[in-house]
């Protein structure tokens, strides 16, 4: 009785702990493409000269959480660090024009 | 036919015509003018604070009211920098290990040249700020190079200042393009908002000058850097112009450049060029 017990749980066990495995991997290579596309976009933003220091921080937050194995936490942080860097970088562009908007004449 | 012909052409040379009258004040527009820049930089300010003498404007937040004039007249009886100053002054006459010193690189032995800096070197085609002039002077004589934003820079600074208090700013533009271009790249940068708060140094400097940021009363853009550098109570000592133009943009939240950057060097070349014929006031001393 004990052993079909075990015979039944085992596989159940297994199947278990690989979905879990699966579920974590996953959630590791969407950080790190969230952090990657994050990266990008403030490199971008780097070679307009326009970085925000707030890009910087959110990206360290992602890459600590990611450090603890907090990769849902980590993969939100890389996705708000590439929103900021994109800001910044839409800032830059707009304001090549702009500027003269606040132009004492 | 031959009417159709007239019409059409009279119509396409009139098109033609109002085109090009628009476009006119377009391209005027964008045309670089510093000596009219300054002028309009200097009536913005006059007109705006109509009871602030031009000179004063020197004084930065002390002259935007007469409690915060009192309070600067009293701090002037013991200035906080003044041991910037000393100790800028033994820096400045102690020989470098070759035997030479500050005096062998600046015109008139260093004294009183404060007005004259930024200039733009046609040789090297950039500016050349005071700061970047003395650590050039100390990498040609075998020092090291001083760290922008620290004591030692604004000692010597404060006392090269010292030496040409109430001697007009006098910046020139050299008839060269690379002159001009480096002006209006300067004028660019101080009008253009950056950082996560949306800010440029004009938000502050130009649209807010005499109100409170928190506890703080912003100073006009007018002689802003006639009074650097500066003992701030803020960062309980003294501060270069480098140091003001990175913790300016790291206030706003944005990633501050290098110190002496091109950015740097030509926005301190377009604010001393439009604040010239107002007295050098460094050392100076703010909240």
């Amino acid at each position: 009785m004990r052993n079909r017990i075990l015979k039944t749980a085992l596989p159940l066990l297994l199947l278990v702990a690989g979905a879990t495995c699966v579920l974590a991997e996953g959630s590791e290579a969407d950080f790190k493409a969230a952090y990657a596309a994050a990266e990008a976009a403030n490199k971008e933003a780097g070679s307009l000269r326009n970085q925000w220091t707030t890009t910087a921080a959110t990206l360290a937050t992602a890459k600590k959480s990611a450090d603890a194995g907090e990769f849902d936490k980590a993969t939100a942080s890389a996705k708000e660090a590439e929103a900021l860097a994109k800001a910044s970088i839409f800032q830059a562009t707009s304001e090549k024009e702009r500027w003269k908007d606040m132009e004492i004449r | 036919m031959r009417l159709r012909s007239a019409i059409k052409l009279a119509s396409t040379a009139l098109t033609l015509a109002a085109l090009t009258l628009t476009a006119q004040p377009a391209g005027a527009a964008d045309t670089v003018d510093p000596v009219a820049d300054a002028k309009a930089f200097k009536k913005f300010f006059t007109d705006k604070f109509p009871k602030v003498k031009l000179d004063d404007f020197v004084n930065g937040p002390y002259s935007m009211n007469e409690d915060m004039h009192r309070q600067w007249e009293e701090k002037e009886q013991f200035p906080p920098y003044e041991f910037s100053l000393e100790m800028g002054k033994e820096m400045f006459s102690k020989p470098f290990k070759n035997g030479k010193s500050y005096e062998d690189c600046f015109p008139n032995k260093g004294i009183g040249i404060r007005q004259n800096y930024p200039y733009f070197d046609e040789k090297e085609g950039k500016v050349i700020t005071l700061e970047l002039a003395l650590n050039r002077c100390r990498e040609t004589n075998g020092e090291p190079p001083f760290s922008y934003v620290r004591d030692e820079m604004a000692a010597l600074t404060a006392y090269m200042a010292f030496t040409s208090r109430g001697k007009p700013f006098d910046i020139k533009i050299p008839n060269d393009p690379r002159a001009l271009e480096a002006y209006q790249k300067g004028k660019e940068y101080f009008y253009t908002r950056r950082g996560q708060l949306n800010f440029s140094c004009a938000t502050c400097h130009v649209q807010s000058p005499g109100e409170r940021i928190r506890a703080e009363v912003l100073a006009p853009a007018l002689g802003i850097l006639n009074a650097m550098p500066i003992y701030r109570s803020e960062w309980s000592g003294m501060g270069t112009t480098s140091r003001r133009f990175t913790t300016c943009n790291s206030q706003i939240r944005g990633v501050p450049l290098t110190p002496q950057d091109d950015e740097y060097r030509n926005v301190e070349y377009y604010l001393s060029y439009v604040s010239n014929g107002l007295p050098i006031s460094g050392p100076g001393a703010r909240p």
